[in-house]
């Protein structure tokens, strides 16, 4: 059995997590103190995921770039893919904060949102 | 064999003719970029000359290396002060125009229009032995002509520093000394010289100068100029373009010195530039506050073997903070907001005194070997050198139209709430406030960037109007001014430089970047 | 003279939050004074994620959280005044500000609240020795080129001080393409929060140096490099750990200092260790009718804390313009004691307690199964075990009314927090 000790991000708490592996199995987790730990934890495991956040390029707008984000945490081997998606695209105003900007990111379900608004010159 | 002959002939006569086109080409260009004066180097001693030489009905070009005058050397980063002039061996060409310099300072700030106060200066004695160098400099200063000296008792001293350590014992009191932007002043004279015609380029290193039929020819990395005459007013690298031309060398070696600029609110802790008792290696470290209102100490005083060594080291900085705790302990260096390195142009010649004259080159004019008291001397430095020129043959009508005054400045921060109003109704641009530790101005910025010889980087825009220069040193305001000399200079923010060549700000555009990263790894990976 | 009940300095979290306060309170009359183009302050650039977990039991960016309080700000109609920069504070209350259309403006306020938040402490503070070439930027500067003007300021990147904005700066830099070559810590521990170093070098590989610093800067016109040394327990350098790394930017992340310009304008004391004004449980400074909130009164880990503390400098400055918070009393000096660096709020009238009195502290140093001891008259009145304090998260200490009164029922003249190590 190994013992893999994580800290966890998903609230600036900061629990320390201990989490017992047997081959790929996870047999125990322990020191979260919220459910959103236990599942952080598991997933840390089998497949770790983040949220993206980043920027995209506005045109016509009254800012060069634009804030957005995934909506929910995506694996995070696709961060880098990720970013040089949005990297290509354009956006025009008028955006609103929430606006879905890149539907189901690279097939991961995911979609990315603005997180400002974006209006007209 | 004739018809041969004849084409021969033809073809010599149209070469000679080609000849002499493309030597009268040559000539209109020549005369192009011909000029009586060229004065190489954009420091306080070529600004000044330039500015003098304004007066006079001539051609006067000033070439400068980096991208704005007082901006390489040690116009730049000095101890901001006007000396009385009781340091010079009486005798020498320093004592002179050190005296005679600090005179003219007055006239010459009211004209353009740069901030200067007389707060006079202290050197500090802490023990009788130093007390008796007090009494040596006295002498010397009546010797050199200084006017309103006195040597006073410690009490004295106490009502005029509360802040000066207790340990005090007399001081020499000159009340000629004072306090200016050293860099402020510079920009003034080169600004007031453009308006009255003087010409200025910069970016461009000189890299020979030679001399035919009576005319140099100054080359420079992209270019060429020619002139009658050459001032060598190029501070640190005098030596450099000296024996481009002269067989009499010299050189001139660099004595860094090191300073701390404190916070506003540790200004109260020196109304005079308080001196400590002089050594060899210069004046010593002095506490002194600015004409902005921080406090300055410094310098230290090393001799150093590269001219473009000029850093701030840990040993340094401590010997400056050490060396000024000795007169004002008071300071909490903290507070420092910003430190830098300045270099000092010592010659090595006889008594280390200005060289200042024509050379065995007939036209070729050298002001070398500035160091201080160089700032306070340079307008009398440059009234030196309109005689020599004088003398060398060079005629010198007075302009009718010469304006004295640069055109004035308007500061913000310095105005009644009444005078602000009406501004900003004029030009709302006065209404945004972009560095807000200084207070200072879009309009302001605005201005610094259209004036004659304006403002083309960060740092030149930070030396004509201080934003950047205050606690934040610049955190908030940069990227604004970024975007303001973007615009009105109709660059991309990109090639926005801090102080001209490489010294680019923002790397790339980000989206961009990354993208065209991402391409490659994909086709490496393909 | 334009006259309101309520003048806010500042539209950030802090700033927002009160505003938004002080109307549900009642409250109509109500100016808030913006320099920057829009309101929200720094959130605006701060795009990650992290923010409104206590507010508003959801992971949101910065611009978000800031979108939430400039929605009701606006469905509220309280004013904004944008691009406007204010020039000084009076202490009885009149602002002075100027902007582009109404030029130099006098504001008579009954009750001001500053909310101007921080700014980040600049090279020249922290004394690096060496060259003063382009690509030294503070880490927030950074943020908002790659943020929101959409540049990078470098491309090899070397992070000096690992506070939050540095730690975030370092995943924003790698995933936009830069090399971060390392992140370098003078303290021994990490002033960021844990979760931070997780997701943002040890995500990426990004080395964390604990106990370095850089010496030396280097390059004429741009950064060509930065030499990095450990530092011994006094944080001098060693010099024989010396090491050259090659970098074309270097980031400050050193530290952040309550701006208060204006609050000295106004009289304002302000604390020597926090650099904010000194407060009362009210949020009120020296200057009655004055209070503070958010950054400007204590650098704050999390915008979920400044929210609340705006809230509870609102709803003091609402009861103040009605008379209802007193004045006269009987007031507590709150105390740093053994390894605390400091105590907010400084100061308790008692008369004005409803019911608990909420102090926020830093420890010193890092300490683990330690515990917060509050003393009185050499008495502990209250005791809290602590599994894990660090520097780089605040600390919350709530204390009811009934503990600061003495044997006698009268209510004591200080308490002291201290850390205690079993």
């Amino acid at each position: 059995m190994e013992k893999r000790e994580l800290t966890c991000i998903v609230c600036p708490n900061g629990c320390h997590l201990v989490v017992e592996v047997e081959g790929k199995e996870i047999v125990n987790i322990s020191g979260y103190e919220c459910k959103r730990g236990l599942k952080y934890a598991e997933d840390e495991i089998i497949m770790p995921k983040r949220t993206l956040t980043t920027t995209v390029k506005a045109e016509g707008g009254h800012l060069p770039v634009v804030s957005v984000r995934t909506k929910e945490p995506i694996p995070k081997e696709l961060l880098n893919k990720a970013v040089y998606e949005l990297s290509r695209i354009t956006v025009k105003p008028p955006i609103n904060v929430g606006d879905v900007i890149v539907k189901n990111i690279l097939s991961t379900g995911v979609d990315v949102i603005a997180t400002r608004a974006l209006y007209s010159k | 064999m004739a018809e041969n002959r004849r084409a021969i002939y033809n073809r010599r006569a149209g070469y000679i003719w080609l000849c002499l086109f493309l030597r009268l080409i040559l000539i209109a260009e020549r005369d192009g970029k011909m000029y009586d004066v060229i004065i190489i180097g954009g420091g306080v001693v070529g600004s000044s000359i330039a500015r003098e030489l304004s007066k006079y009905d001539i051609k006067v070009l000033l070439i400068e290396k980096e991208d704005d005058v007082a901006s390489g050397g040690a116009s730049k980063a000095n101890s901001a002060i006007l000396h009385a002039g009781y340091d010079p061996v009486p005798g020498t060409l320093k004592a002179k125009l050190n005296v005679r310099g600090n005179e003219m300072f007055d006239e010459l700030c009211k004209d353009l229009d740069v901030p200067m106060k007389r707060v006079g200066s202290l050197v500090a004695a802490f023990s009788q032995d130093e007390v008796d160098s007090l009494y040596k400099l006295y002498d010397r200063g009546l010797k050199n002509g200084v006017k309103n000296m006195s040597i006073i008792s410690s009490d004295m001293v106490k009502e005029i520093e509360p802040n000066i350590n207790d340990t005090i014992v007399a001081a020499l009191y000159a009340k000629t000394a004072g306090i200016i932007c050293p860099y402020g002043f510079v920009i003034a004279l080169a600004e007031n010289a453009a308006q009255n015609g003087v010409e200025f380029v910069f970016n461009q290193e000189v890299v020979s100068i030679d001399r035919e039929d009576d005319v140099f020819r100054v080359k420079t990395q992209d270019s060429e100029y020619f002139s009658k005459y050459v001032v060598n007013a190029a501070g640190l690298y005098a030596d450099v373009i000296n024996n481009m031309v002269s067989d009499k060398h010299f050189s001139i070696h660099p004595r860094k010195g090191e300073y701390l600029i404190l916070d506003k609110e540790e200004g109260y802790l020196a109304n005079t530039v308080i001196f400590q008792v002089p050594t060899k290696m210069g004046k010593g470290i002095l506490v002194s506050p600015t004409v902005d209102g921080n406090l300055l100490i410094g310098p230290t005083s090393e001799d150093i073997f590269n001219k473009e060594f000029r850093k701030t080291t840990y040993k340094g900085l401590e010997k400056a903070i050490k060396g000024a705790k000795k007169s004002v302990e008071k300071f909490n260096e903290r507070k420092t907001i910003t430190q830098f390195t300045g270099v000092r142009a010592v010659p090595d010649v006889d008594g280390e005194d200005f060289i200042i004259g024509e050379s065995d080159v007939k036209g070729f004019i050298n002001v070398a070997g500035i160091e201080s008291p160089g700032f306070t001397s340079s307008p009398a430095i440059a009234e030196m050198v309109r005689e020599i020129l004088k003398d060398a043959g060079l005629k010198m009508a007075e302009k009718d139209n010469f304006n004295p005054k640069r055109k004035p400045v308007i500061r913000f921060n310095e105005l009644t709430d009444e005078e602000r109003n009406e501004l900003i109704k004029r030009e709302p641009a006065y209404g945004k406030i972009i560095c807000r530790c200084e207070t200072v101005t879009e309009g302001e910025i605005i201005d610094a960037i259209r004036r004659p010889v304006g403002a083309k980087s960060i740092d030149g825009v930070k030396r004509r109007v201080r934003a950047g220069m205050g606690r934040c040193q610049g955190g908030f305001c940069s990227p604004r001014v970024l975007e303001i000399l973007s615009r009105e200079l109709n660059v991309d923010p990109l090639s926005v430089t801090k102080f001209g060549g490489n010294s680019n700000i923002l790397t790339a555009k980000a989206k961009e970047y990354v993208a065209n990263l991402y391409k490659e790894l994909l086709k490496s990976e393909v | 003279m334009m006259e309101y009940d309520i003048v806010i300095i500042g539209a950030g979290p802090a700033g927002l939050g009160a505003a938004v306060e002080a109307y549900e309170k009642g409250v109509r009359d109500i100016l808030i004074i913006e320099r920057d183009s829009y309101p929200g302050g720094i959130l605006q650039q701060c795009i990650h994620n992290g923010f409104g977990l206590i507010e508003f039991k959801e992971e949101l960016s910065g611009p978000e959280y800031a979108e939430r309080f400039i929605e009701k700000v606006n469905k509220y109609g309280i004013k904004i005044m944008l691009n406007t920069m204010v020039l000084n504070i009076s202490s009885d209350k009149v602002v002075k500000a100027v902007n582009q259309e109404n030029g130099v403006m006098e504001i008579k306020a009954k009750a001001i609240i500053l909310a101007m938040g921080c700014r980040e402490r600049p090279r020249g503070a922290i004394s690096i020795p060496g060259t003063r070439p382009a690509g030294i930027f503070t880490a927030g500067t950074a943020q908002r080129y790659v943020n929101m003007e959409g540049y990078m300021p470098g491309k090899e990147i070397v992070i000096l001080g690992s506070g939050d904005i540095g730690l975030i700066m370092a995943r924003r830099f790698t995933l936009e393409g830069a090399t971060v070559k390392a992140v370098v810590e003078l303290m021994p521990y990490s002033s960021g929060l844990t979760r931070n170093i997780v997701q943002c070098l040890d995500d990426f590989g990004i080395p964390l140096l604990l106990s370095h610093t850089v010496i030396e800067i280097r390059g004429k016109e741009r950064v060509e490099g930065v030499t990095i040394a450990q530092v011994d327990e006094n944080k001098r350098p060693i010099l024989n750990t010396a090491k050259y790394l090659s970098c074309d930017t270097l980031i400050l992340s050193v530290g952040l200092i309550p701006e208060n310009e204006l609050s000295k304008s106004a009289g304002i004391i302000l604390d020597p260790v926090t650099g904010g004004p000194l407060v009362n449980e009210s949020m009120e400074t020296n200057v009655e009718g004055i209070f503070a909130c958010g950054n400007v009164l204590q650098v704050h880990d999390l915008v979920d804390n400044v929210t609340k503390e705006s809230r509870l400098a609102a709803d003091s400055a609402v009861k103040y313009i009605k008379g209802l918070l007193k004045q006269e009393g009987k007031f507590i000096n709150a105390k740093a004691g053994s390894c605390i660096r400091y105590v907010v709020p400084q100061t308790v009238n008692y008369e004005n307690i409803d019911d608990k009195v909420k102090f926020h502290m830093r420890p010193t140093d890092v300490f683990k199964n330690a515990y917060i001891s509050v003393k009185s008259g050499g008495k502990e009145i209250m005791r809290r075990k602590m599994q894990r304090m660090t520097p780089g998260e605040m600390i919350l200490i709530e204390i009811k009314k009934d503990k600061f009164l003495d044997n006698d029922l009268h209510p004591v003249d200080d308490i002291t927090f201290e850390v205690e190590v079993v």
